[in-house]
């Protein structure tokens, strides 16, 4: 029985192989499963992006771009399939878009030569190139997100937060574990006083975590959550009758799908956020005009303008201007991954940049280095309106506590470089 | 005409009870054990280790495993993941250099090999697979299913929580450092495919044949006899605590064992509550049912089934069709699901009983009577 699959399957990746001499921008994407909330619109965004950039320029540098998809369901044991089967097309850089199969990949792409981009999610200390050769996590982190909501809070009680009681409620991930060192330290500086409450995945069930809020009264609640988790929160949180405004989530858990459910309850809702929100953006035009109105938008088309979708792009946007600055840096218009990775660390987004490209006041500006592999981590705030169904940028982006992280970077990726044996330094 | 004990003529009582009495069975054993051993290791790329062979080969040490207690001793478990997760953590504590503190000063071990730590790993869990096993003295069939899930829970807790088992990392996760066996890489990203087959497949056939051996002879017969009637079994001499206890703990040796690799071979790096979930007891346990209870060619073919065929469907219908991932991954539910009840209409003791069934046609074949 193993010997006839085997061979079965072999014909079936052998017809799959995908022409060469394409820049392939492989999508680890998750349309189904607990994650799929907000695992599509990000997978639509991403494939929107490359496909305006085909249509409208033609591709990168005059070189076509394709996105093979391939689906881990959030699920590590499906991520290493993926990332082994989409090695094969070639792909330049993986965005896996979940922090369990970022971990597992650190150490496969480092030794494949292949570049990583997290935008907002993986590994914090992979800021540190130094250490990280081959992991970026720009323009922001977890722990930016995590000293963004105190900064923000703080701003709200005029820079007091003595005594003030913080929540944080998270998802008992890796991904949801990364801030709790941050938002300790931050406390000790701060002098608010923290607790933190897990929510096993997928957290459909969560009567019990809010029972505990309900009896604490915090004075806020920060949310670290993903997929059908955050809904089930702020419908918790509603019904528990926790003032909306005093509940504030990482961008992960701050858009459309994760307030709807919960109807005119969810006005007030808050969220950090790295890039933009709405569709008040030129790039948007040309979408409608290249990939919507030609019947090539990916998915259902039916999540374009979402916070998700805007997320999606951007990160596309990311990775094919790092294309563009390998193409420059190495004078050659097919670069290998190799050379996307050297593009990555050379990149640079300026206002200038932004605008040109549609983009206009739509991300921080940034300058990743060798040493500086996660951007300047500016964060701002949204919040959701529910009669007009939008997120609005109710804060700028401003930056974070580099004091406090920074040093929190330093001693984790030393922990990395000593358990994996890496020898720190710029190449 | 395949399968004629005609002319297979045995002189002694050993003959007579080897593992493959027929010499057609026996050669074909030998001839997978070359194929797997001589030819596969030449072909392999990434994709065919990481992505088909190690799931197989780790899975089927767990169905194993998990057949031992479920199909020979009758003992039903939902606490495999947890167990699972025992072998892992325990793997890394013993391949990072397990260390203890006393009074604010880390007293710690050297690193030891990979080998041995992964059957170290399956020590341990071997013992906290009897502590659990405890229960089965006096609780059967549900309830003691209920009290296995109870283990599943607490184990999964019990790592998120216990900040030691992790070396204290902030974010839970536990990483699988470089190491390797003879000068070779086993561990860690820089590996050769056929490195780490060969050494799953090392393991798995130790196994194999442990389990094999073990279930053909006195202390698996205790264990049938409890499964089949254990007021029976008692009477006859069988002392159940021993056989019950004996059942989890080899149980829970094989089960660390595929735990240790899950975490360290295969994945490299994992978090308890997304890698050893509730959803691995359960996916084991289909594995062994649809295999076939109490039999070892079982968690083969039930592994193969639920490891091999979803990774085939995908790769069908995405790769050569060409249709969008999220529809193919809906369908290969379907697909999988619908296979599995046919499968069990059709042969309710599992892929084993339809390849039992297969043989003794086959012993027949052409003239059936």
């Amino acid at each position: 029985m193993k010997k006839t699959l085997a061979t079965m399957a072999l014909a079936a990746t052998m017809v799959a192989g995908p022409v060469m001499a394409d820049l392939v921008f492989p999508s680890m994407s998750y349309r189904t499963g607990p994650y799929a909330a907000g695992g599509i619109p990000f997978a639509d965004g991403y494939a929107d992006y490359f496909t305006l950039l085909n249509e409208r320029d033609g591709g990168i540098g005059g070189v076509m771009t394709q996105v093979p998809e391939c689906e881990t369901a959030y699920n590590t044991e499906k991520g290493v399939e993926c990332y082994e089967s989409l090695k094969g097309s070639g792909g330049l850089v993986y965005q896996p878009m979940s922090t369990g199969i970022t971990y597992q990949l650190i150490p496969k792409v480092t030794a494949d030569d292949i570049p990583m981009l997290t935008t907002g999610l993986g590994r914090t200390s992979a800021k540190n190139g130094k250490v990280f050769s081959h992991v970026f996590n720009f323009p922001a982190n977890y722990w930016d997100g995590a000293s963004g909501v105190i900064n923000y809070l703080s701003g709200e009680n005029a820079g007091d937060l003595k005594g003030k009681k913080i929540t944080l409620i998270y998802h008992n991930s890796a991904y949801g574990k990364e801030p709790i060192r941050t938002l300790e330290n931050l406390s000790v500086k701060h002098g608010y006083e923290l607790k933190t409450i897990p929510v096993d995945h997928p957290g459909q069930e969560q009567k019990s975590q809010w029972l505990q809020i309900r009896r604490d009264k915090p004075d806020y609640v920060v949310m670290y959550g993903w997929g059908v988790m955050n809904q089930v929160a702020i419908q918790e949180a509603a019904n528990i009758r926790f003032p909306m405004e005093n509940f504030i989530g990482i961008w992960w858990s701050g858009s459309e799908v994760d307030v709807l459910p919960a109807g005119d309850v969810a006005d007030g809702y808050k969220a950090v956020t790295f890039n933009g929100v709405g569709r008040d953006f030129p790039v948007y035009d040309d979408i409608q005009k290249y990939v919507v109105d030609a019947g090539k938008a990916a998915g259902n088309g039916n999540q374009i303008g979402t916070v998700m979708y805007n997320r999606g792009i951007y990160a596309a946007m990311l990775a094919a201007e790092s294309a563009k600055t390998a193409q420059e840096i190495h004078g050659v218009a097919d670069i290998t991954p190799s050379m996307m990775r050297d593009g990555m660390e050379a990149l640079e987004m300026t206002e200038e940049k932004m605008t040109s490209l549609g983009f206009p006041n739509f991300g921080p500006a940034f300058k990743v280095s060798c040493e500086n592999h996660g951007g300047d981590g500016l964060v701002g705030v949204t919040q959701w309106d529910a009669t007009a169904k939008e997120w609005k940028l109710i804060s700028g982006f401003a930056p974070s506590d580099a004091e406090v992280i920074q040093p929190l970077i330093d001693e984790d990726s030393a922990a990395y470089a000593k358990e994996a044996g890496i020898e720190a330094g710029c190449k | 005409m395949f399968y004629r004990e005609a002319g297979d003529f045995k002189t002694t009582y050993k003959d007579d009870n080897q593992t493959f009495p027929i010499k057609f069975d026996r050669y074909r054993y030998y001839f997978v054990l070359f194929v797997a051993f001589a030819l596969i290791p030449f072909m392999l790329n990434d994709y065919w280790v990481n992505a088909i062979f190690m799931p197989f080969l780790i899975y089927s040490i767990a169905a194993i495993g998990l057949n031992i207690l479920v199909g020979y001793c009758g003992q039903v478990s939902l606490g495999t993941g947890g167990f699972m997760a025992v072998g892992a953590y325990a793997c890394y504590k013993f391949m990072t250099g397990i260390d203890i503190w006393l009074g604010g000063v880390q007293y710690a071990l050297p690193p030891i090999n990979i080998f041995f730590s992964v059957i170290l790993a399956g020590l341990v869990t071997a013992i906290v697979g009897a502590l659990f096993g405890l229960p089965s003295l006096r609780i059967k069939g549900f309830y003691l299913a209920v009290a296995t899930l109870a283990a599943q829970f607490f184990l999964v807790w019990l790592f998120n929580k216990w900040e030691w088992a992790y070396n204290f990392s902030a974010s839970g996760q536990i990483n699988a450092p470089e190491r390797g066996i003879f000068g070779v890489n086993v561990t860690g990203p820089n590996v050769d495919a056929w490195a780490k087959y060969l050494f799953c497949l090392v393991i798995l056939t130790i196994c194999a044949v442990v389990a094999r051996n073990l279930t053909r002879g006195s202390v698996g017969r205790k264990w049938m006899a409890i499964r089949d009637m254990d007021i029976a079994a008692e009477i006859i001499g069988v002392n159940p605590l021993k056989a019950k206890l004996s059942a989890f703990a080899v149980s829970s040796f094989f089960i660390g064992i595929s735990g240790a690799l899950f975490f360290s071979v295969y994945l490299g790096a994992v978090e308890v509550g997304e890698a050893f979930g509730i959803n691995k007891s359960f996916l084991v346990l289909f594995m062994v049912i649809i295999g076939g209870l109490g039999s070892i060619f079982g968690s083969f073919a039930g592994a193969a089934f639920l490891v091999l065929l979803p990774v085939l469907l995908k790769n069908v219908l995405v790769g050569g069709l060409g249709w969008p991932t999220d529809l193919a991954a809906h369908l290969e539910f379907l697909i999988v699901g619908a296979l599995i009840i046919a499968f069990l209409i059709a042969e309710p003791h599992g892929l084993a009983q339809l390849w039992r069934v297969a043989k003794e046609k086959l012993r027949l074949w052409p003239f059936p009577h």
